[in-house]
């Protein structure tokens, strides 16, 4: 079977190797890895990740589908987690959440058709004095409303 | 004046910007890495009495006496010992640890130097939330200072102990911060928390002896090791606790953020009104959630409480993390506690079927109720089903999910008998 993952993955995984004393430790870094790379974690991916580790894929698919970062399916280009957790929502966050969605047209869980926008309600970030916050693909975003949204959006290709 | 206080003495605030990061500002203006010089010249009961001494309490929600629990480690073990940091910040409400990794990340690392040392440890790890993309590379690059420099690796400052640090990060699990559920997650595993015992102090990390203590606990101890415990004691106002900590303070407040407080020197109406500068728009305060949000909630009645472990504990809550929410007198408390059920419900691991089934039993009920469709009894149910989780669960997250339901039913009843009766509608 034809690898999907990069040299790029495996050097960074031999880099880590050394660090930990059980090669499965480097699970969850190599599930971040790979979804760096690639996205998201298609059931390729984790069969080989798995056979990297010397783990069965259904270990590793147990272990990933624990953590809502991995992706289990793919996502838009942009991906926008919106933290609705208690010191946002007491900041507004629900009025930026059904704002989004109107403007790109989806709920949050979906994808727009075009495949440049993933919209999810987030569980708090860990930004709390300068919420609402949200992730932006790896990116914070802090201090949002519905302005602000309206600029990001703009920025990324988002009309009117 | 609003915003931070300067009449006493702080290790953190003043150095909370971005020219604090590197490690040529750390050993300029920090003093940074004398006080691991100093230890390497001590013995490791020595430092372990000052840390005791110092009266230091975990920062990261159980308030355990940090000395106390380095001095459960084993002297001699078979196994390798670990250092396990907890950087897990998953407490709804809390963001201070975040400060101490992007703004001054030597002084954690330079804490856990000096633990690492002190209770025989040659590998550590920052288990770092996985959201904090940026924080984790920060720290890596502070990580790969500290190595440049000889302050990691091998025989560190030619004391002849080793150190190598290692920043792990989780992917998005709240349970994660529990230390066992941490533990599990490290080990390449779903972060379901461990039954105890063993203690991770007798069988931890790769089931070596292992300390997990939080961020701002670690990045406290070069001060300690530097000043003496005795001076870090003093910071604080009350007896049990020492030094100052790190509030996190959000919510309907007119300046929200990250303050360094002396341990029990405020009063929580301090906080919000001397602090914080008051309430956002100045609108009346209904409510705070004082230590994250698995604190069950305190009225503006109670708010003369001094921010200290036991002063809360005493009327019925928790200081828990230092996270205090604010609400104001237009939020609905019914949907408020709605959201933080929901969460729990979202982030019980499973393991425990009174955790896993309750919360969402509480999150359906809630709803329903919002919705129109509850009834009196409902708030009953709610009540039996908050005594059915409470100290019945592996880990502390039933009861952090129980405690804010229990406490919203007591004391804003009446806004879900409102719903109840037809009058509100979600």
């Amino acid at each position: 079977m034809a690898k999907v993952l990069s040299e790029k993955f495996y050097a960074e995984m031999k880099k880590l190797e050394p660090r930990y004393p059980t090669k499965v430790a480097l699970l969850l870094p190599a599930l971040h890895a790979a979804q760096d790379e690639l996205g998201w974690l298609s059931s390729e991916t984790m069969e080989e990740i798995g056979s990297y580790i010397g783990i069965h894929p259904a270990q590793v698919k147990e272990v990933a589908s624990f953590y809502t970062m991995y992706n289990l399916k793919p996502v838009g280009k942009y991906h926008l987690k919106i933290c609705t957790n208690v010191a946002c929502c007491l900041r507004g966050a629900y009025d930026v959440v059904e704002h989004t969605e109107k403007k790109l047209g989806i709920k949050v869980g979906q994808t727009t058709p075009d495949k440049q926008f993933t919209l999810h309600e987030e569980e708090c970030l860990g930004a709390c004095g300068t919420a609402p916050a949200m992730m932006l693909n790896n990116d914070y975003v802090e201090n949002l409303d519905i302005r602000k949204m309206d600029e990001v959006l703009a920025k990324l290709g988002v009309k009117g | 004046m609003a915003g931070q206080p300067t009449s006493f003495e702080t290790m953190y605030v003043q150095h909370f910007n971005e020219e604090a990061r590197p490690l040529a500002y750390y050993l300029a203006k920090m003093n940074g890495y004398e006080a691991a010089k100093k230890a390497f010249g001590m013995t490791k009961d020595a430092i372990i009495d000052e840390v005791k001494k110092a009266s230091l309490r975990g920062r990261g929600g159980a308030g355990f006496p940090c000395g106390m629990k380095w001095g459960f480690i084993p002297k001699e073990s078979p196994k390798p010992k670990y250092l396990v940091c907890n950087a897990d910040e998953s407490e709804p409400g809390t963001f201070k640890d975040r400060d101490i990794m992007r703004y001054t990340p030597h002084m954690l690392i330079e804490g856990m130097l000096i633990g690492s040392f002190a209770i025989g440890a040659k590998a550590g790890y920052i288990y770092i939330r996985g959201e904090y993309v940026r924080e984790a590379k920060l720290l890596n690059e502070a990580i790969d200072e500290a190595y440049a420099k000889g302050y990691l690796g091998k025989n560190v400052l030619g004391s002849g102990h080793d150190f190598d640090l290692t920043v792990h990060r989780g992917a998005g699990a709240y349970i994660c911060g529990e230390e066992t559920g941490l533990l599990n997650s490290l080990e390449g595993k779903r972060g379901e928390p461990r039954v105890k015992p063993p203690f991770p102090a007798q069988a931890g990390a790769f089931g070596g002896p292992t300390i997990v203590n939080n961020v701002e606990t670690l990045a406290d101890i070069p001060s300690i090791i530097t000043k003496g415990g005795e001076w870090f004691a003093k910071m604080g106002k009350l007896e049990k606790s020492g030094g100052t900590r790190l509030f996190s303070i959000s919510g309907h407040v007119k300046k929200p953020g990250v303050y360094e407080l002396p341990s029990g020197g405020y009063t929580l109406r301090q906080a919000i009104f001397d602090v914080c500068g008051g309430m956002l728009d100045d609108k009346k305060l209904k409510a705070v959630i004082p230590g994250g949000s698995s604190a069950p909630v305190l009225t503006a009645d109670e708010i003369d409480v001094v921010l200290d472990v036991e002063p809360v504990m005493k009327i019925g809550s928790m200081l828990g993390s230092a996270a205090i929410m604010v609400i104001d007198e237009d939020t609905c408390m019914v949907k408020l506690i709605q959201r933080i059920t929901k969460f729990y419900a979202h982030e019980s691991c499973g393991q425990c079927t009174p955790c896993r089934e309750g919360c969402k039993w509480m999150e359906d009920i809630i709803e329903r109720i919002l919705h129109g469709h509850g009834k009196m009894e409902d708030l009953d149910l709610l009540m039996s089903i908050t005594d059915n989780i409470n100290g019945k669960t592996l880990c502390a997250l039933g009861d952090a999910a129980a405690g804010p339901v229990a406490s919203f039913v007591k004391k804003f009843r009446s806004e879900f008998e409102a719903y109840i009766r037809g009058e509100k509608h979600a």
